[in-house]
């Protein structure tokens, strides 16, 4: 579904990601974990297309995107949904007019883009929250609307971008439950972002670790945790004696 | 010593590119036809009918306060037949289109780049582009048609009240017969003037978006960024407007 093929990422100059290669399958849930700035959501940003890789090549669904043109990647983005970390809701649109954005051109009727936003916010666990603004909502409700947005699209892959980031531990571990959830009920192929290490065990059919801009370890969360690597257990472990993260600016 | 020559000269054959990038695509989307009409209403109220009550003042006031300066000398010349005839060419020809220009570069673009540079550093035009949505289509085309049509627009109004204002002060202050003014400031002025009138004011429109636009879509570094851009805007914004304004008359009243 999703293949990276030696890609390299260098902004002004620094090394964010030095030839990372990457095979995600369809329908499983992979998640990608690693120190902060480690180049984790460059992953992302770089299959959905938001940046382009400096070398290497990047697949979505079969079709090489580095070269596409925003016209022809905009198709592409139509198959990857992406939930971003801030969630990044258009705060000057309420929460209906969010979720029904990826709507706004088939020029429905009323009532059938409410009820299909009721159906997408139901999805997620949201009701009666249609006519707020985002900025009435909490974080983890603004994290949820941001998946309701993502999933109107229909897409055969999400993305998330740090989605227990900022949260309590509740509200976190219902947003996992969902991505479990979503991940089964909509046939998607999930592609998880994040340093928080139990949520990433918990709905993980398969882990990938970026050290230094580089993937370390591919593999099922039992492997990992029983790997001798020694970079891998300072990982688990939380040794700080290492340098996982790669310094930017 | 290079790199300290080079830096500015690429940044600014950069903002060049970027600028010619943006100003081309969103002719494409509306050459195409992809406008979002909901979206121009909006922008039309918010950059346009809000800018109205600051245009009349502005021109009323400028108005006045020009043929204040005017009348008083041309009245010790025995010149005040030509006070009105001064005054609307003034106001027609520069005053008003120039004076829309640098209001609504000052309230609209700023408030362009603020916006659009909010979005850019909470990731919301990210996301615009993850829903496959332009950014330039969805944020720019709707500007570029809501200060294309309502600079022109706004632009009336300040010709209206301008020589509004300076009738008022040349009639009731100086003391010239009303219809002494009313007549030369009418048969000197040609409908070409009117035309020319709002063909710079759209140029200004166009130029303002695409100063703030460009600003918005390129704000980095948080709130900081988010100041900069507005500042940048409104100052690119009004040097565009004066540059601009200069060859259009050199060009547009070329006798």
């Amino acid at each position: 579904m999703l293949e990276l093929r030696d890609v390299y990422f260098t902004p002004d100059g620094i090394q964010v990601l030095n030839g990372v290669n990457l095979q995600i399958d369809q329908g499983e849930i992979f998640v990608i974990m690693g120190a902060s700035g480690a180049g984790k959501s460059t992953i992302l940003r770089l299959i959905n297309g938001l940046i382009r890789p400096d070398a290497g090549e990047i697949f979505v669904d079969g079709v090489l995107i580095n070269n596409l043109t925003e016209k022809e990647m905009a198709r592409i983005r139509r198959k990857v949904g992406m939930v971003f970390q801030s969630a990044a809701l258009f705060d000057s649109l309420t929460v209906a007019e969010n979720v029904g954005f990826a709507w706004r051109n088939e020029k429905l009727p009323r009532p059938e883009l409410e009820k299909r936003v009721k159906e997408t916010l139901e999805v997620v666990g949201l009701s009666n929250v249609e006519e707020r603004m985002p900025a009435e909502l909490s974080g983890g409700m603004k994290k949820r609307v941001g998946l309701a947005r993502a999933i109107a699209m229909q897409p055969e892959a999400l993305l998330y971008d740090e989605p227990t980031a900022g949260l309590d531990p509740m509200t976190s571990n219902t947003i996992l439950k969902l991505i479990k959830d979503l991940n089964t009920r909509l046939n998607v192929t999930s592609v998880v972002v994040t340093h928080d290490l139990p949520g990433a065990f918990a709905i993980a059919d398969r882990v990938a670790l970026l050290q230094k801009g580089k993937i370390i370890f591919v593999g099922t969360v039992e492997e990992l945790k029983n790997s001798s690597e020694q970079s891998i257990q300072d990982f688990i472990l939380g040794n700080t004696n290492q340098e996982m993260a790669v310094k930017i600016g | 010593m290079m790199p300290k020559i080079t830096g500015p000269v690429i940044r600014f054959f950069e903002q060049v590119g970027q600028v010619t990038k943006l100003i081309l695509e969103t002719l494409y989307y509306v050459i195409c036809g992809e406008i979002d009409f909901k979206e121009v209403v909006k922008q039309m109220l918010a950059l346009g009918v809000q800018s109205i009550p600051i245009v009349l003042i502005v021109s009323g006031f400028t108005g006045m306060v020009f043929s204040l300066q005017v009348s008083q000398e041309f009245e010790r010349f025995g010149a005040a037949s030509l006070i009105g005839q001064l005054l609307s060419l003034a106001v027609v020809r520069e005053l008003g289109p120039v004076l829309t220009g640098v209001v609504v570069a000052g309230r609209a673009g700023s408030a362009i780049a603020a916006e659009i540079g909010t979005m850019k550093i909470t990731e919301q035009v990210d996301a615009l582009r993850a829903l496959a949505t332009s950014p330039t289509q969805y944020l720019v085309v709707p500007r570029f048609m809501a200060c294309l049509i309502m600079l022109p627009v706004l632009t009336v109004f300040a010709n209206l009240f301008g020589m509004i204002g300076g009738y008022l002060v040349a009639v009731y202050q100086i003391g010239v017969v009303p219809q002494v003014f009313f007549e030369s400031s009418v048969n000197f002025i040609r409908l070409y003037d009117l035309f020319c009138s709002l063909i710079k004011a759209a140029v200004f429109g166009v130029i303002i978006v695409f100063a703030s636009c460009v600003q918005g879509l390129n704000t980095e570094k948080g709130a900081q960024g988010v100041g900069d851009s507005a500042i940048a805007s409104v100052v690119n914004g009004m040097i565009g407007v004066f540059i601009a304004n200069y060859f259009l008359s050199l060009v547009l009243f070329k006798s």
